[in-house]
């Protein structure tokens, strides 16, 4: 059974997929459920791309400590994405700049693009999701 | 009688900072929380309009929820007191009205 659904990947269709974070972590479960999507996504061996823009590059801000709320940190895992082999993480340089923040503030080594390109990026994709 | 005005949203996303700004008097106290401490850091395209504000009223900022966003609490706007849960509830008791601008 594992080896058919496994063939059945290998020869299917590789899409490109951008996953747009618009949002900052633990305000919002939208960060989480996110990166539960990426996560999921690499199990499909697609083609994964991950944005960050506006508030959501506040989930690949470096230091999260949430001990005193109670909340588990899940900010380790942008680091983990390497091992699934999804290394296509992009940063909007206007984002991080409204922000005061600048790459060296940032967990994961990422591609720091203008947001010019970054809508010329998610319009050559095939799937684009957004939270 | 003052007003305690809890902000718990991104002022880069939603307007409830500036309203609660434009509506707070002047011997009331504004305390960010949850999403909205991101305001409080200085650098940001917010910083000189906290700073402003903070002339007249009292600011103050959750420090855990900077901690959890990586953000360092050494770091805010000046005139920004960063207190912790205790801190919050002190306010509470102080101050005759609770704001949530949700």
């Amino acid at each position: 059974m594992g080896e058919d659904m496994e063939e059945e990947y290998e020869g299917g269709i590789v899409k490109k997929f951008m996953f747009v974070n618009r949002k900052a972590p633990y305000g919002t479960i939208y960060a989480l459920e996110v990166l539960e999507m990426v996560l999921i996504s690499a199990a499909f061996d697609q083609d994964v791309h991950i944005a960050f823009l506006d508030d959501g590059i506040y989930q690949i801000k470096k230091g999260q400590d949430t001990k005193e709320l109670g909340m588990k940190n899940f900010s380790p895992t942008y680091r983990a994405l390497e091992g699934y082999d999804i290394e296509k993480l992009f940063v909007e340089r206007e984002s991080l700049e409204e922000r005061g923040l600048t790459e060296d503030d940032l967990l994961v080594p990422v591609e720091v693009i203008s947001r010019a390109e970054m809508g010329a990026l998610m319009a050559g994709m095939d799937v684009v999701l957004t939270a | 009688m003052s007003t305690l005005h809890t902000v718990n949203k991104s002022p880069f996303e939603r307007s409830s900072l500036q309203a609660c700004l434009g509506h707070a008097q002047a011997s009331d106290s504004v305390l960010l929380i949850e999403d909205a401490v991101m305001a409080a850091l200085s650098g940001t395209a917010f910083a000189a309009k906290l700073a402003d504000a903070g002339q007249s009223i009292k600011l103050f900022v959750l420090g855990p929820d900077l901690k959890a966003r990586g953000l360092d609490p050494a770091k805010v706007v000046n005139g920004i007191t960063v207190i912790d849960y205790d801190g919050f509830v002190d306010l509470a008791a102080e101050n005759s009205t609770i704001h949530s601008w949700l």
